[in-house]
C-alpha cells in the first residue's frame, strides 16, 4: 500500500488544502485587480504579536498616513511595550462615586470610542443603598436632575483587567490577549468578530461594533496606541485598556484625571509605595463575582 | 621576568582602584550639597507641592480692609460684606476667629495658635480630619493628577471643599447611555 501512495501521489492535495489556497489566491487576486496595495497589505498581515519590528513600523506609518487623511490632522500610533516591572492595578472609592458619569464621555473622548452607534466602555450603575452591591436591582439608565440620588450609591463598571480572563480563554484565533503590564488588548486587525469574548466576559466590559463607527473629525484623538485607542473599524471587538496610549507613557488614564470627587486610583502593584498598593494595605476592598475567580486587577474600596 | 609583569599589573590596579575611590567620593560630595541647597530653598522631597490656594483677588489679602477694622467677634449674620458666607461647618462650636487669624489677618492659626498660611491649609484641616489627611498625603483621598511613577499633583481641600459649608454639592449627571435599539 504505501509504495502504491508514493508512487502515485507525491504531494497530497484534498478538498479542504485546495480550497484554502483558492479562496486566498482568488480574494488577493480581487483585491490586486482593485488596485489597492494597502488594502491587500492589511489583509495579508499577521497577528501583532507574530509581526517583526520592520513590518510593524511598516503598518504603524500606513496606518498614520491613513487616519491622517480620514481626519485631516496628524496622527500618532504607538507600539509602545509594557515597562518593565509594572502590573498595573485600579482602586475605585465606591463612598466617594456621586456617579456624575464624567468618567464615561472623559472616556469616550480620550479613546475614540463610537459615537453612533454609541460605545461607551465605562457603565455607572446605580444601586440601592439597602440593597448593596446588587446587580439584579441595578439601573445602568438613572436620569436624575441631581446626583448622588437619595439612597442610591454607584459603581461604575469597566474592564476589570482580570488576572485569569475568560475572555482571552474564549478567544479562537488569539486576537486578545494579556501584555506583561497587566493589560488585556485587542488586536483589532486580528479579531474576527465572533464575540465569544463577550458571552464569555461576566462584566459586560466588550463592545462590538455593529455599524460602521462614526467619529467626527474635531473629536478625534490624534494620540494613539495601536493596542487601545486607535480608530476601530466595523466588526471587531473593543474594549477599556486603563487608556494604554497614556500609561505606557507614566500618565494616569483619563478617567482618574476627570473624577471630579477622585474616587478613582491607579497605580503599580509591584511598587510598595504605590497608592493602589496602599488601598491594598489599609483599606475594605472588594472585587466584583469573586466567586468566578477571574481574579480583577480592579479593586473597589471604601475610603472612609 | 613573570614577577616583574605581576608587579606591574598590580600597581596598576592600585592606581584604577585609587581614582575610582576618589571619584565615588566627589560624586557622594555633589549629591549632599545638592540636597543641602535643596533643603535651604525649602523644597525636600517629601514636602507637598500646591497649587496656589484659591483666593479671591477681590477680598484677600484680608487686611486690604481689616488692618484698621476692630476685630468684632460676635457670631452674627454677614451683611454688605462676606455675604455669601453661611458657615455650615461645625457653626455651633465655631466663628471666623477659630481659623482666621485675628492678629495677622492673612493667616490661619491651629487650635494651638501657631500661624498657618493659606498654602499650607490642609495643616489646620487635618487637626481635626486626622485620617483624612493621611490619606489625602498617601494620594488616596482627593484627585491627583500626573505621574502614576513621577511628579504628581495635589489639589489643597478647599479646592474642592468649600471651607465654610464643606459638605459636597450635588450635581447634574451627563446624558445617560441609549437604550440598545433606540436612535438618539
Amino acid at each position: 500500500m504505501s509504495i502504491h501512495k508514493t508512487a502515485f501521489s507525491p504531494k497530497k492535495v484534498n478538498r479542504r488544502s485546495f480550497l484554502k489556497v483558492a479562496a486566498i489566491t482568488s480574494s488577493a487576486a480581487a483585491l490586486a485587480a482593485c488596485g489597492d496595495k494597502a488594502a491587500l497589505e492589511e489583509f495579508l498581515q499577521r497577528d501583532f504579536r507574530s509581526l517583526s519590528k520592520e513590518k510593524i513600523a511598516k503598518i504603524v506609518k500606513r496606518l498614520e498616513a491613513e487616519f491622517a487623511e480620514k481626519y485631516g490632522k496628524p496622527f500618532t500610533v504607538s507600539t509602545k511595550e509594557a515597562i518593565p516591572n509594572t502590573l498595573f492595578g485600579y482602586g475605585l472609592d465606591l463612598s466617594r462615586c456621586i456617579g456624575c458619569r464624567k468618567c464615561v464621555y472623559a472616556c469616550q473622548e480620550e479613546n475614540n470610542q463610537s459615537r453612533d452607534p454609541q460605545i461607551l466602555w465605562i457603565k455607572v450603575l446605580e444601586m440601592q443603598k439597602e440593597k448593596g452591591v446588587d446587580f439584579a436591582d441595578a439601573n445602568l439608565y438613572y436620569d436624575h436632575e441631581e446626583v448622588p440620588h437619595e439612597g442610591h450609591f454607584y459603581l461604575p463598571m469597566g474592564c476589570q483587567q482580570c488576572k485569569n480572563p475568560p475572555c482571552v480563554k474564549s478567544c479562537p484565533v488569539g486576537a486578545t490577549y494579556t501584555d506583561p503590564d497587566g493589560i488585556v488588548v485587542v488586536d483589532y486587525n486580528w479579531c474576527i468578530g465572533c464575540r465569544c469574548c463577550m458571552a464569555s466576559c461576566p462584566y459586560g466590559a466588550r463592545h462590538f461594533n455593529w455599524g460602521k463607527p462614526s467619529l467626527p473629525a474635531e473629536d478625534a484623538n490624534p494620540k494613539t496606541h495601536y493596542l487601545g485607542n486607535r480608530p476601530r473599524m466595523k466588526g471587531v471587538v473593543e474594549k477599556c485598556t486603563w487608556c494604554i496610549q497614556r500609561t505606557r507613557e507614566g500618565r494616569y488614564p483619563v478617567c482618574v484625571e476627570v473624577c471630579p470627587v477622585g474616587a478613582r486610583k491607579f497605580g503599580n502593584l509591584l511598587d510598595p509605595d504605590s497608592e493602589i498598593r496602599y488601598i491594598l494595605e489599609n483599606k475594605r476592598v472588594l472585587i466584583l463575582k469573586e466567586e468566578l475567580n477571574t481574579q480583577p486587577k480592579f479593586y473597589y474600596f471604601y475610603g472612609t | 621576568m613573570k614577577k616583574y609583569w605581576f608587579n606591574s599589573w598590580l600597581i596598576f590596579l592600585f592606581f584604577v582602584l585609587i581614582l575610582s575611590t576618589s571619584l565615588l567620593l566627589t560624586g557622594h560630595q555633589a549629591a549632599d550639597s545638592e540636597k543641602e541647597q535643596q533643603k535651604a530653598e525649602g523644597k525636600e522631597r517629601n514636602d507637598i507641592q500646591v497649587p496656589p490656594p484659591p483666593l479671591n483677588e477681590d477680598t484677600f489679602p484680608c487686611s486690604m480692609c481689616h488692618a484698621d477694622m476692630e476685630t468684632n467677634l460676635e457670631r452674627r449674620e454677614l451683611v454688605d460684606f462676606h455675604d455669601d458666607i453661611v458657615l455650615h461647618h461645625d457653626e455651633e462650636n465655631r466663628w471666623c476667629m477659630a481659623c482666621h487669624d485675628a492678629e495677622n489677618r492673612d493667616m490661619l492659626h491651629s487650635a494651638s495658635g501657631e500661624l498657618i498660611d493659606f498654602s499650607e491649609s490642609y495643616k489646620l484641616c487635618g487637626q481635626c480630619h486626622g485620617p483624612k489627611l493621611r490619606d489625602w498625603k498617601a494620594g488616596i483621598h482627593g484627585r491627583r493628577t500626573g505621574q502614576w511613577n513621577g511628579e504628581k499633583q495635589y489639589l489643597l481641600c478647599a479646592h474642592c471643599h468649600d471651607p465654610h459649608s464643606p459638605k459636597f454639592q450635588k450635581m447634574k449627571p451627563d446624558p445617560a447611555p441609549i437604550k440598545p435599539g433606540k436612535k438618539k
